[in-house]
C-alpha cells in the first residue's frame, strides 16, 4: 500500500482537531470550577477557533485573532480575575439557574443543528480566495471606501471604550468619594 | 475544500450553545464576560466560513468578523473595568450580590 500525499485528509484532520481544541477549550471554560482554569481554556478555544480561521482561507483575520483575543483580551480577564480574586475563591462558580441554563442550551443547540439540517448547504467552497496579501489590500480598501461609515463609528467606539474603560477602573475615584 | 459548510454551522451553533450556557450559569460577572466572547466566537465563525462558501470574491465577510472582534475588544475592557470598579466598591463580583438597585 504506498503513500498518497494528494489523498491524505489533510483538511479533515485539521478540522477535527481545530473542532477538539475550540468545543474542548469552550466547555472547559463553563465546566472548570476554578476561575482562572476558565480563563486558560478560554485561550485554548481562542487559538482553536484561529485554527478555523486558516482552514478557511481567512489568514489576516487568524493573525488578527490570535493578536486581539488571545493576546489582549484573554490577558485583560487573567488580570481582572487576579485583581478580583480574593473575594472570590470559596464561591461555587454556578448559580442555581444552572440546570435551566443546561437545558436551554440543548434546546437551542437542537433547534439550529435541525435548521441546519432543513438547508441544502454548498459542500464545496470552489476555489480557493485571493492570496493572504491581495485579501489584506482588499480590506484596507473596502475600509477606506465603501465601509468607511462603519470604520469612523468603530473607531470612535474604540476610544470612547478606552477613555470609558479608564475613567471606570480608576482608582482616584474612590478617594474622591471619601473626601 | 473537502469540509461541507453544514459542519461550520454546526460546530459554531454548538460553541454558540457553550457559551450561552457559560453566560446563563455563572455567578461571577468575569464567567459571564467569558461567555459572551464565546458567543461572538461563535458568530464569526459563522460569518467567516459563510464568506468563504458563498461569497469568497468579496471581502465583506472578514470586514463583519473584523468589527465584531472590535467590538469584542471594547465590550471587554469596559465590561472588566466595570467589574474592577464594582469589586473595590463591594468586594465582590458576584452578580446575585450585586443588587443595589433592588434594595
Amino acid at each position: 500500500m504506498s503513500f498518497d500525499p494528494s489523498q491524505f485528509p489533510f483538511m479533515e484532520i485539521a478540522f477535527w482537531v481545530m473542532t477538539v481544541l475550540a468545543l474542548g477549550g469552550g466547555i472547559g471554560v463553563v465546566a472548570s470550577k476554578n476561575l482562572f482554569h476558565s480563563a486558560l481554556f478560554l485561550i485554548v478555544s481562542l487559538f482553536g477557533v484561529s485554527g478555523y480561521y486558516v482552514l478557511l482561507s481567512a489568514g489576516f483575520l487568524a493573525v488578527v485573532q490570535v493578536m486581539v483575543y488571545a493576546g489582549a483580551i484573554a490577558v485583560l480577564i487573567l488580570f481582572a480575575i487576579m485583581f478580583s480574586r480574593r473575594p472570590m475563591e470559596k464561591v461555587s462558580q454556578a448559580n442555581h439557574q444552572w440546570w435551566l441554563a443546561l437545558l436551554m442550551a440543548v434546546l437551542l443547540f437542537a433547534v439550529l443543528v435541525g435548521i441546519v439540517g432543513l438547508v441544502d448547504w454548498p459542500t464545496d467552497g470552489g476555489p480557493e480566495p485571493a492570496a493572504a496579501a491581495t485579501t489584506v489590500q482588499q480590506l484596507g480598501v473596502a475600509f477606506l471606501g465603501s465601509y468607511l461609515i462603519p470604520f469612523m463609528v468603530v473607531s470612535i467606539l474604540l476610544s470612547v471604550a478606552l477613555i470609558g474603560a479608564i475613567m471606570l477602573a480608576r482608582e482616584k475615584l474612590e478617594a474622591e468619594e471619601m473626601n | 475544500m473537502a469540509i461541507p459548510l453544514s459542519y461550520w454551522l454546526i460546530v459554531s451553533a454548538a460553541l454558540f450553545s457553550i457559551g450561552m450556557y457559560g453566560a446563563l450559569s455563572r455567578k461571577n460577572a468575569i464567567g459571564i464576560l467569558m461567555g459572551i466572547e464565546l458567543i461572538l466566537n461563535a458568530v464569526n465563525i459563522n460569518l467567516v466560513a459563510f464568506w468563504r462558501y458563498i461569497a469568497p470574491n468579496d471581502v465583506s465577510g472578514q470586514i463583519f468578523a473584523i468589527i465584531v472582534i472590535t467590538v469584542a475588544a471594547a465590550e471587554a475592557a469596559v465590561g472588566l473595568a466595570l467589574v474592577i470598579a464594582v469589586v473595590r466598591r463591594r468586594h465582590s463580583a458576584i452578580v446575585e450580590e450585586l443588587d443595589l438597585l433592588k434594595q
